[in-house]
């Protein structure tokens, strides 16, 4: 309990991605919302990665980590401008108005 | 070791409650500001884990660029985002039984995990001890070197992310006076200026 390893970490990784996973089921109708959400997951996937490359004494999991934030942030950027050409065509962001193509 | 133990108990704690506080927070903007709390304390428990510059840019990064387009966004659409929470109690536990079942696998999969006992031999790139370089010079060694192609790709990514959101968003509005400087200078005395004979004593 006191020595902190790699569990200690993985736990918190998986906590915070199941509260990112419930997140996007809990904000159904809020893209933003979701969109954090979707940063959250992200954001544990790093931490396994990271608690992963410490344990195993290889950088390479680091330097994924480095790739995964590079996209996220490229994904935030093109989600955003989504949103905000959304907003701008219909007036709304609550995604069960999203049926423009009538998929 | 016992401030180790406590800075990563309290890490922790503070990212997940922050996480909570995203899912759950009223105010979008709330949600926003503690996205970045939940940013600040991950790369506290990357800096007890040793991957220094993975936190730095974490905050770097995720709270000066993503968290902030994220404020951005939300405080510039005006949103009534009341009537977006309408039925966040009606997905509640279908929500949480996604989460019960997610979070059970994750756990019988940590519970019957175990390192390949030859590991050892398969690190691609081993990590340097800390009394013979930085993790950031370890990093930049292998990050320019083995993944260099990765890493313009990695850029290139970026740079198209870039241009779609500035195509994305541009847009040219109705109604907005702007200075043509090549209409200006190509104006001539002909076009512009009109000489009238005005009667004496009539006026105009």
């Amino acid at each position: 309990m006191m020595e902190i390893g790699l569990s200690h970490y993985l736990t918190v990784a998986a906590i915070l991605f199941t509260l990112g996973i419930f997140g996007i089921f809990l904000n159904r109708k809020n893209v933003i919302i979701i969109l954090m959400s979707v940063e959250l997951i992200l954001l544990a996937v790093n931490i396994n990665l990271v608690a992963f490359s410490v344990h195993l004494n290889d950088l390479t999991g680091q330097v994924f980590a480095l790739f995964v934030l590079a996209i996220a942030a490229a994904e935030a950027a093109i989600g955003l401008a989504i949103l905000v050409v959304y907003f701008r065509n219909r007036g709304s962001i609550a995604v069960e108005d999203i049926n423009l193509m009538k998929g | 070791m016992i401030i180790q133990t406590i800075a990563f108990y309290a890490f922790a704690a503070v990212t997940v409650a922050a996480a909570v506080m995203v899912i759950s927070a009223r105010n979008p903007v709330h949600s926003v500001l503690f996205l970045i709390l939940a940013f600040f304390n991950a790369a506290g428990l990357f800096v007890l884990m040793g991957a220094a510059f993975i936190a730095m840019i974490l905050i770097i990064v995720y709270v000066g660029a993503v968290a902030v387009l994220f404020l951005f966004v939300v405080m510039m659409l005006d949103i009534n985002f009341v009537e977006l929470r309408q039925g966040f109690l009606q997905y509640l536990p279908i929500g949480a039984l996604v989460g019960l079942v997610l979070l059970a696998e994750l756990v019988l999969i940590f519970g019957s995990w175990v390192v390949a006992p030859d590991f050892a031999e398969r690190v691609g790139s081993p990590t340097p001890f800390l009394t013979e370089t930085t993790n950031t010079h370890a990093l930049g060694q292998i990050l320019y070197t083995d993944y260099a192609f990765l890493f313009q790709a990695c850029g290139l990514i970026l740079l198209v992310a870039m241009i779609g959101a500035i195509v994305l968003t541009l847009r040219s509005r109705e109604g907005v006076k702007r200075q043509h400087i090549g209409a200006q200078i190509s104006r001539t005395r002909e076009e512009s200026v009109e000489i009238k004979q005005v009667e004496p004593g009539s006026g105009v």
